[in-house]
Parts: C-alpha cells; structure tokens; sequence
C-alpha cells in the first residue's frame, strides 16, 4: 500500500482539492505544497515506471507541479479527479519524453471527466487497492495488453506485431480492459 | 470519411495520445463536433488515470520538493520580467562603440524573444479558454434542444411506498433519443447497487435508461443518457439494481410515472 504523508492527510480533511486549486490561483504557495504532498507519488511513479530514470522522473514532476503553478485554470475541478488528471499528463508527457519527441500534451487540452475522485487518504488507498485487484483480476494478455499502451506508450499496432495478435484483438482487449476499470471503480 | 461509429472504436487511441498526421486531425474534428465522443474521451481519459493508480507508491526524493518550491518563490503570481538595462549613454569610447551596438542588439533580441514568449502564452490561454466555453456552450446547447424538441416528454414519477417521499422528472425526447433524470429524496444505496432507470416502451419489454447514485442529499442529476433506439416511452420506472446493471426490473418498483 502507498505511504502517505500524514501531515497532508489530515489537512485534506478540512479543504478539498478544489479549494487548494483556487488557493493557488490565488497564488498560495502552500496551497501549492499541499497538492505536491498529495500527489506527487501518483506523477513520479507514472513517470518512474514508464522513463526508469529517476531524474529524468523527477524532471516530469518538476514540470506538472510548475504548470499546475502557472495554469491552475487548466484543471476543471468541477469535471473530475485531480489525481487521474495528473495521472495522465505524467504518461503523456513521459511518453513524449521516452520517445525524445519535443512536449505534445498540453495540459489545458487534457480535459477529463467523471470516474473515482478520492478526496482523502482513506479514499485514495481504497481506490488504488480496487484498481491494483482488478488489474489482478485481468487474464495476463489483457493486462499485458494495457501495460504495454499505457506504460511503454506502444501504439496498437506495435502491441499486436510484438504480441502476434490480431490487431482487432488488441484494440477490444484494452477497450473492454478500460470498460472493466471503469464499471469495477463505480460500484 | 470515417462514420461516427468508426471514431468511436477508436477512441482509447485518440485519448492515448497515439494518433498522428492525417487520423489525428480527422479525430480532432469529429471530437470538437461530436458531444458524445467528446465525453467517452474524457470518461477515457479518466480511466487511464485509474490505471496509473496501479502504479503508484514510491515517493519523490525531498529534493524535489525543495527545488519545486525554490522554483515557484521565483515566480511569485502577476510577477513581471525584470525591466530590461539601459544602455550607458555618456563617457562611451568610440572604440567601444560596435561592442556597444552589439551588445545593444543582444538586449533587443532577448527582448523581442521573452515578449514573444509571453505573448504565445498569452495566446495558448486564450485559446484554451474559447475551446472551453465553446464546449460547454454546445453542450448546453444540447441540453437546450432536448427541452425544447417539440415531442420532448416531462414525466414526473411520483413514490409508491417509500416513507421519505421521493420524486423524480424524466425528460425525454424520442427523436433525439436523450434523456435526463432529476430526482430528490431518494434513499442510500446499499454497497454495490444503483438505482436504474427503466424506460417502458408501449410495446415490448422495458428498456434500461441510466443508471445513477444520488448524493449523500438524496438528490441524482442523470443527464445525456441516449437510447439506442428513439421508442416512444409509456412510462418510465426506477429500480434499484446491482451496480453493473440489470437487464430486467428487479422488483420493487421504487417511483414510476406514466408517459402519456
């Protein structure tokens, strides 16, 4: 289970983060560390699993952190979970960094919606505990499947040449795969 | 020319980030004026969120804090760039001239260089913003067609033994095939069930509608639910079902309300 830093566990009890996201539009800098606090773990260990660098993981933290400081309206945080939108543009940018390509996500154009929102500790682990069984629950060429879009940025194709399965085959696994995440999450 | 079904199939791809060229423009397009794949990307986008969660554990090392947070003391909010040196204007030798000039260019050109920068910003945000009031003006432009499609149907759906009384307004539209759902009152759920919203057609078996949870208020907003076929509906029907959804009503009926 992912430690957590006690301290900002307990302060999540009294603001949510769609308040420490309009305290840094204020441009509260403890606003901004006690989102650091939250979810650094969740973009450096996107960012780790798929670069295997750590500096070069530490730099994509630097970097979310610092356009959430600059960009704070880029988060909508009536729409969605913070958490799974930083999420995202970790694997997006580390993608576009493992395959030395200059920046293409753009953090305003990650818009997300719906899906688990974990508001506190309690939450968060619970969440990360139902989608770590469902992943274990998957048959391994599913799972595989998804790791390998998701974490090593291999394109559909690329999957199915690697694995030598059809195309249609690979392209249903990760969609039902996501399908499956999404209606286990939800009850 | 792809048809809409074709986007859709490959949606997981677009919210991936692994179009490029041709497909990714094509993409682009279709999400910018379809609503309803516009919502499963980002519903998409969500759910790899979800899966990075797999992942996480190890924590950044301490000096990744302190660097981020020497970083954004440098950039205090509404800070401007420092204003740029003047160039000396007496007691210049004339063979310091040419130095002078260039040196003059190079504070010019950084100049020029950091307005440009500030102004591609400024532009980036702007953008952002007229792409983000442009969605939610067509998504309220949907909901907006849908109250005022002439064959839009407001059923209201009233308790039939439930002592805290709840209620719930269906709206409808067979020839857009939308429905929305606003209830109030209703009670919790028991862990791992939703309530389920039945369409009853006027002929054939009922037909699942949505599914949702109200808030810890009672209250449920269900909105943009499409049917897959635009039926005409006799009543619709609330259910309480496990959370992946029934096929059938499991009874007890909790509201129902007669359509015409």
């Amino acid at each position: 289970m992912e430690p957590m830093d006690t301290s900002s566990a307990t302060r999540s009890e009294a603001g949510d983060d769609m308040r420490l996201v309009a305290r840094v539009r204020a441009g509260d800098q403890q606003a901004l560390a006690e989102l650091y606090d939250r979810y650094s773990s969740v973009v450096y260990g996107v960012a780790l699993r798929i670069l295997q660098d750590t500096g070069a993981a530490e730099d994509i933290l630097q970097d979310i952190f610092l356009q959430l400081w600059r960009r704070p309206d880029a988060f909508d945080s009536s729409r969605g979970s913070l958490t799974a939108w930083l999420a995202v543009i970790a694997r997006h940018r580390s993608i576009d960094l493992l395959r030395k390509r200059r920046p293409e996500t753009d953090i305003e154009d990650c818009v997300i919606a719906g899906g688990a929102d974990p508001r506190d500790q309690t939450e968060r682990s619970i969440v990360i505990e139902k989608v770590r069984v469902v992943m274990n629950e998957m048959g391994a060429d599913q799972r595989t499947a998804m790791e390998m879009a998701f974490f090593q940025g291999l394109t559909h194709t690329e999957i199915a040449e690697k694995t030598g399965e059809p195309l249609g085959t690979i392209k249903t696994r990760i969609r039902s795969g996501l399908q499956m995440l999404r209606a286990r999450l939800a009850s | 020319m792809r048809t809409h079904e074709q986007f859709e199939e490959d949606l997981a791809l677009y919210a991936l980030n692994e179009l490029t060229g041709n497909d990714l423009q094509e993409f682009d397009q279709h999400v910018e004026t379809c609503a309803a794949c516009r919502r499963e990307v980002q519903a998409l986008r969500s759910d790899l969120g979800l899966l990075a969660l797999s992942t996480a554990g190890p924590r950044p090392p301490q000096r990744s804090k302190d660097r981020l947070m020497r970083a954004i003391a440098a950039e205090p909010r509404g800070a401007k760039s420092p204003a740029p040196a003047q160039p000396p204007r007496r007691g210049l030798s004339w063979a310091l001239i040419p130095a002078a000039v260039a040196l003059a260019l190079l504070f010019a050109v950084g100049n020029l260089w950091q307005e440009n920068g500030r102004l591609r910003d400024q532009i980036n945000t702007m953008t952002a913003l007229y792409q983000n009031t442009t969605a939610q003006l067509a998504h309220a432009e949907e909901q907006l067609r849908l109250l005022s499609a002439p064959d839009a149907m407001q059923v209201s759906l009233s308790p039939q033994s439930e002592p805290r009384n709840p209620h719930a307004t269906t709206i409808y539209s067979p020839s857009q095939k939308r429905l929305m759902l606003m209830a109030t009152n209703l009670a919790p759920l028991p862990p791992g069930k939703m309530y389920e919203l039945w369409l009853i057609p006027m002929e054939g078996a009922p037909m699942p509608a949505g599914m949702f949870k109200p808030d810890e208020h009672g209250n449920a907003l269900m909105t943009d639910h499409v049917m897959s076929a635009g039926v005409l509906a006799k009543a619709f029907a609330v259910t309480i079902e496990d959370a992946v959804g029934a096929d059938k009503p499991t009874m007890p009926i909790v509201i129902s309300g007669q359509g015409l």
